[in-house]
């Protein structure tokens, strides 16, 4: 069944057009992969489907209900996350804080009751502690899980953040550029991570440069270009594409 | 973390709050004359006030250079309620801050839109305001020479009209404070504003409702604040708006930091060492200098502020527990240490 | 009320605001140039007029007291960027305007044990008795306040425009990286923007001085005016100063003229919350985007 659908979505920026009509949908169970040169509008995409912004025209909806023009901790509630081109991650909390962060939505101690330290607040506490162990351990970082995460290393900063979008139990998750900056073998294992994850019932949506990750893990690829969606389709009929060869290599006959 | 350090840190976590109780209990059978009483009284409200100060500023991240503001419409709630309409004391400091919390919550809806410098700024010029308010609304407030007479607090047969009762009320309500405010940090709501703190694009996508969480801890540290004025108001019996201006909310800012925002603890060291400092300064400069007067207390004190800040920004608390806890981690974190690794309840 | 005294009371806001004018271009420029809200921007201005009122206890020609006041302020400025900003490094914001507090609270201190707690004053510069137009009484120091402000503000515009130095602080206000990276050196640049800060803030003290007196305590408040002018201003230019502070000098006379002076000060501060609320950047301020 359909999970997202991105209908006619248009943005711009005083006068820049970010994204252009751009249309597309992405089925449960999928990885659908978001691809494109820079300045395609890939992280406006994100940006406007998470609700940080709100589309000029089009719709975007999940699970057959319009969510465009909900706040961004709305659509979090919906079961929709996300992870962040440039590392999001709490750096004032200890990694495992990170992940017992993204229980927020599935979580309800609310301020009377966290105050007055109330048995339900702290089994509820201890149940995320738990937890959060957990799904550390599902990216190989249960052993440093009370460090505080200023200190892990870029790579492992990536997967905490992963971790962290996990830990909310999303529907929908969408990767911004996890593999950027990672050398080969950990982009092995992050591809590993993210198909457990879809085996495990989450669909994806990944904007990713690393045509290798692409390629490995994708069900449907969907190609942007200054702001307007030139393909779509599986990874064979990507790779033979001729707009998409284009948008990524120039004209065969342009001087550079 | 290994286990030694784990067992150690518990200890301490669960020593330290213990130690610190019975100290307060029994110091008056040391000493319990007026003038250190009466200094400890006021340690306990200005923490009161500092401690709500820091879970604003140090978890959730924001600013506010108009607290004393809060604390003032506590003071002053009290004092009108009490003097000129009669009210029971608990009521009128009940009222007070909830009078106070509705403003709060007014203010706060749009100041917390605004980011960093801005939002201090709003908070100051909020701050100012209330303060010119205190001193022109003569009608209700006695303007500049203020109101007098306020009564004194008491339950059932105790009335807390002496430093010794009022120590003991005072350092009932601190400790209640930090109960309170530690129970936050440590759940889902301090994890939240500490996310806010960390990345507010990050928490909401997280589904963290930042404006409400916002929010509510400001009206939640401006309800202490007021309880702290109205405490304040009950224990001198006649007040102006003098200590309620900008200065004052530039010293709880001060306690605030030097202590370390971004923990519980914190507050209460901020607040001993400012007054401490000001006290041995004024006992100890006419010592070194025999001509100089108060003048050069002031001019020592905001040099050691200054100094204390450029080499220690997280505060005398954090700095000190974390170099001697973590000597090498501390040389080489990126960023402050998490505050959990001495809060966190790692049941 | 006649239209002479709505005019003297325009003019006295016009004569107030170009000084709330000259201490904004100090926060203004401390602001852009390092990010940081100098708490102690008032006391520059105090000292500069204490200073004032002393050098002409010894009866120095008041050109050079000018001269003496605004270079000891600048050199003062100066040291506090090298003594209590640069070694701080990038600490966050708070930690920063705490460190500018302190500095204002030891430099209101050394005022009030040089100078202890009486106000003093500076007499006019000149003696004439003051000019009468369209019914309104406009004295003789609000002439030379107008002429001094506006020659400072020309000799900030020459400098921000015409020098290098000073377009190498417009490079650092309008884009930081890059003019690092044209080799600009942002610590110089930071100390060029405290020493413009102090000298600005001591002209402002010395002139206002005939007309409102100084005292140790005098910072606090010219400083938060001053800073919300450069708010109104929009934080982001040397023209953006002078509206600012003009239409807070103005808004302020006429408030305290028409509805009341005790809460004049009031008004400067509700002026300050509704911008801030209504448009943040100021009047003049542009809109930063922000990339996620």
């Amino acid at each position: 069944m359909t999970l997202l659908e991105v209908r006619s979505l248009s943005k711009s920026f005083g006068g820049v057009v970010a994204v252009a009509g751009v249309s597309f949908s992405i089925q449960q169970g999928q990885i659908c992969a978001l691809i494109g040169p820079n300045g395609a509008g890939k992280t406006t995409m994100f940006n406007v489907i998470t609700g940080i912004y709100q589309p000029d025209s089009g719709q975007v909806y999940f699970e057959d209900r319009l969510i465009s023009g909900f706040k961004p901790h709305q659509i979090a509630g919906l079961g929709i996350t996300r992870t962040f081109q440039n590392l999001q991650i709490f750096e004032n909390m200890t990694v495992r804080e990170n992940v017992m962060l993204g229980r927020h939505v599935l979580t309800k101690t609310g301020l009377f009751s966290a105050a007055l330290g109330l048995p339900a607040s702290r089994r509820e506490n201890r149940a995320c502690r738990r937890l959060a162990g957990d799904f550390l351990a599902q990216v190989g970082l249960a052993d440093r899980a009370d460090e505080p995460s200023a200190n892990l290393p870029f790579g492992q900063q990536r997967l905490l953040e992963i971790a962290r979008a996990m830990a909310l139990e999303p529907k929908l998750l969408l990767l911004d550029e996890p593999a950027a900056g990672l050398p080969g073998g950990e982009t092995r294992e992050l591809e590993q991570v993210i198909l457990r994850l879809r085996d495990q019932g989450t669909s994806i949506l990944l904007v990713e440069h690393d045509m290798e990750t692409v390629m490995n893990l994708a069900d449907n690829i969907v190609v942007m270009d200054f702001g307007y969606k030139i393909a779509e389709g599986g990874p064979a009929k990507i790779q033979k594409d001729p707009q998409v060869l284009k948008a990524y290599l120039g004209e065969e006959d342009s001087d550079a | 973390m290994s286990q030694d350090r784990v067992r150690r840190r518990r200890f301490i976590k669960t020593a330290f709050p213990v130690l610190l109780t019975l100290s307060l209990l029994l110091l008056p059978l040391f000493n319990d004359s007026s003038y250190v009483l009466s200094t400890l009284v006021f340690i306990g409200i200005y923490s009161i006030v500092t401690i709500s100060l820091c879970l604003l500023m140090g978890y959730a991240g924001q600013i506010s250079l108009g607290h004393a503001a809060f604390y003032g419409m506590g003071a002053y709630g009290s004092a009108i309620l009490t003097v000129k309409f009669g009210l029971n004391p608990w009521l009128a400091l009940l009222a007070a801050a909830a009078f106070t919390a509705l403003v709060a919550w007014a203010i706060g809806i749009p100041t917390l839109k605004l980011k960093e410098h801005y939002l201090a700024l709003a908070t100051l010029g909020f701050g100012v305001i209330v303060y010119i308010i205190f001193t022109q609304e003569t009608a209700w407030t006695g303007g500049p020479s203020g109101l007098s007479g306020i009564p004194y607090l008491s339950l059932g047969q105790l009335t807390f009209n002496n430093d010794l009762s009022y120590y003991y009320l005072v350092w009932a309500a601190v400790l209640f404070t930090i109960y309170l405010s530690s129970n936050i940090v440590n759940s889902r709501i301090g994890r939240a504003l500490r996310a806010i703190h960390g990345s507010e694009t990050a928490a909401e996508a997280m589904g963290v409702n930042t404006a409400a969480y916002k929010l509510q801890i400001f009206v939640l540290s401006a309800i202490f604040a007021s309880i702290a004025g109205s405490l304040y108001s009950h224990y001198i019996t006649m007040i102006n708006p003098s200590p309620f201006g900008f200065r004052m909310s530039i010293e709880f800012v001060l306690m605030a930091v030097v202590g370390g925002i971004a923990s519980i603890w914190g507050p209460l060291v901020g607040v001993s060492v400012v007054i401490f400092l000001t006290q041995l300064l004024r006992d100890l400069i006419p010592l070194l200098l025999p001509n100089a007067g108060g003048e050069m207390e002031l001019v020592a004190f905001g040099l050691i502020l200054s100094v204390i800040m450029i080499f220690m920004p997280e505060g005398l608390f954090r700095g000190l527990m974390d170099r001697w806890d973590n000597p090498v981690r501390y040389r080489k974190a990126k960023a402050p240490l998490p505050s959990s690794l001495w809060e966190e309840d790692e049941s | 009320m006649d239209p002479g005294q709505l005019l003297q009371l325009l003019i006295a806001g016009l004569v107030l605001g170009v000084i709330y004018a000259l201490i904004a271009v100090g926060f203004i420029t401390v602001y852009n140039v390092t990010g940081i809200i100098n708490f102690a921007q008032g006391e520059f201005v105090m000292l500069g007029a204490m200073l004032a009122v002393t050098l002409h206890k010894y009866n120095l020609p008041l050109p050079l007291i000018i001269l003496i006041a605004v270079a000891a302020m600048a050199v003062t400025g100066m040291l506090m960027q090298r003594l209590a900003i640069r070694p701080a490094k990038s600490a966050s914001l708070v930690t920063f305007i705490i460190i500018s507090i302190g500095i204002s609270i030891a430099l209101r201190g050394a005022a009030l044990l040089i100078w202890g707690t009486n106000p003093y004053t500076l007499p006019a510069f000149s003696n004439q008795a003051g000019l009468e137009w369209l019914g309104a009484h406009i004295q003789v120091q609000s002439l030379w306040i107008m002429a001094i402000t506006l020659m400072a503000f020309a000799g900030l515009f020459y400098f921000f425009e015409k020098t290098y130095p000073g377009k190498a602080v417009k490079a650092c206000v309008i884009n930081p990286n890059a003019a690092e990276l044209m080799g600009i050196n942002p610590q110089s640049m930071s100390l060029l923007a405290f020493a413009i800060a102090g000298g600005m803030g001591a002209l402002a003290g010395v002139v206002i001085t005939p007309i409102t007196l100084a005292s140790y305590d005098m910072g606090l408040m010219f400083g938060l005016k001053g800073f919300v002018a450069a708010v109104l201003g929009g934080l982001t230019s040397v023209p953006g100063a002078l509206v600012g502070g003009v239409l807070l000098g103005v808004l302020e006379s006429l408030g305290a003229g028409y509805i009341s002076s005790g809460y004049k000060d009031a008004l400067a501060f509700l002026i300050l919350v509704l911008i801030l609320f209504v448009k943040p950047d100021g009047l003049l301020g542009k809109i930063r985007g922000n990339r996620v």
